[in-house]
């Protein structure tokens, strides 16, 4: 009976000690440190030309590299309302991605963070409002990185 | 009340490919109604996605972001049978959350 008892107490002790701490490390984000989305910047969002929105992300002279980040998208949109963009990015830790209209009455468009384990490539679709660059921006390493691409518009998408 | 959205997650030589198509207007308050008047902004401003209660993704949106938004991404691990869970919140504080089985691709 003793050890029946023992066993039982054992057993419990271990799934909970195991769950009690996976859980602690991945609220605390341990499991991938520095990786983390900040609170919606509406600064950010608002933002009406690419200095200000990089200047609300914080962001200091991005380098342009086209050799890490792949941005695909259309030559032309044929409907500016829907316009289909992917990034890839091959840097080493990550921490955001993020794509920017740079003409759009809201220049930042979205951001995106990367678990452990999710490869660093993401497809969407943005409203534009006219041509102009696309650009995908990258922080890694607490470095940031970008590449723009330039998309004719000929219906644009933003309303009115 | 807000529509559900459609996941599709498939897994293939253990990476799971997750697409999902969101329903929501996502108006950028810039839209001017039949009347003339201007039509509020009204669009998700997170989104995050979970496989069996982990995070596999988190985006945050503005509103240059199209309507019915759509997103594609993948991630080591998952099997056919498990779920991937994904949640979604406006700026009016709405909020939905749908989920769907990975399938064997």
């Amino acid at each position: 009976m003793n050890t029946e008892i023992n066993l039982e107490r054992r057993k419990a002790l271990k799934a909970g000690g195991g769950i009690g701490l996976f859980a602690l490390f991945s609220a605390l984000g341990l499991l991938r440190p520095g990786v983390a989305l900040a609170e919606w910047n509406k600064t950010a969002f608002s933002a009406k030309n690419m200095d200000e929105a990089l200047s609300a992300m914080g962001v200091t002279t991005p380098e342009n590299n086209a050799v890490f980040i792949q941005l695909t998208v259309p030559e032309i949109a044929e409907n500016g309302a829907i316009v289909p963009v992917k990034v890839v990015s091959t840097l080493p830790n990550i921490e955001q991605i993020s794509i920017l209209v740079e003409k759009n009455p809201n220049v930042l468009a979205a951001n995106f963070i990367f678990p452990a384990g999710t490869e660093s490539m993401v497809t969407t679709r943005v409203k534009m409002g006219q041509t102009c660059n696309v650009v995908a921006l990258v922080k890694a390493d607490g470095k940031f990185y970008r590449i723009a691409k330039e998309v004719k518009v000929t219906a644009g998408g933003c309303g009115g | 009340m807000s529509n559900p959205m459609k996941i599709r997650a498939a897994v293939k030589d253990g990476v799971t490919e997750v697409k999902i198509l969101m329903q929501h207007e996502m108006e950028t308050g810039l839209r001017k109604d039949t009347d003339g008047t201007l039509v509020p902004a009204w669009f998700i401003t997170e989104v995050k996605a979970q496989h069996q209660g982990r995070t596999v993704l988190e985006a945050q949106f503005g509103q240059s972001i199209s309507k019915n938004p759509y997103l594609l991404f993948r991630f080591k691990g998952g099997a056919a049978g498990e779920k991937i869970t994904v949640s979604w919140v406006d700026n009016k504080g709405d909020k939905r959350e749908d989920e769907a089985a990975i399938v064997a691709a």
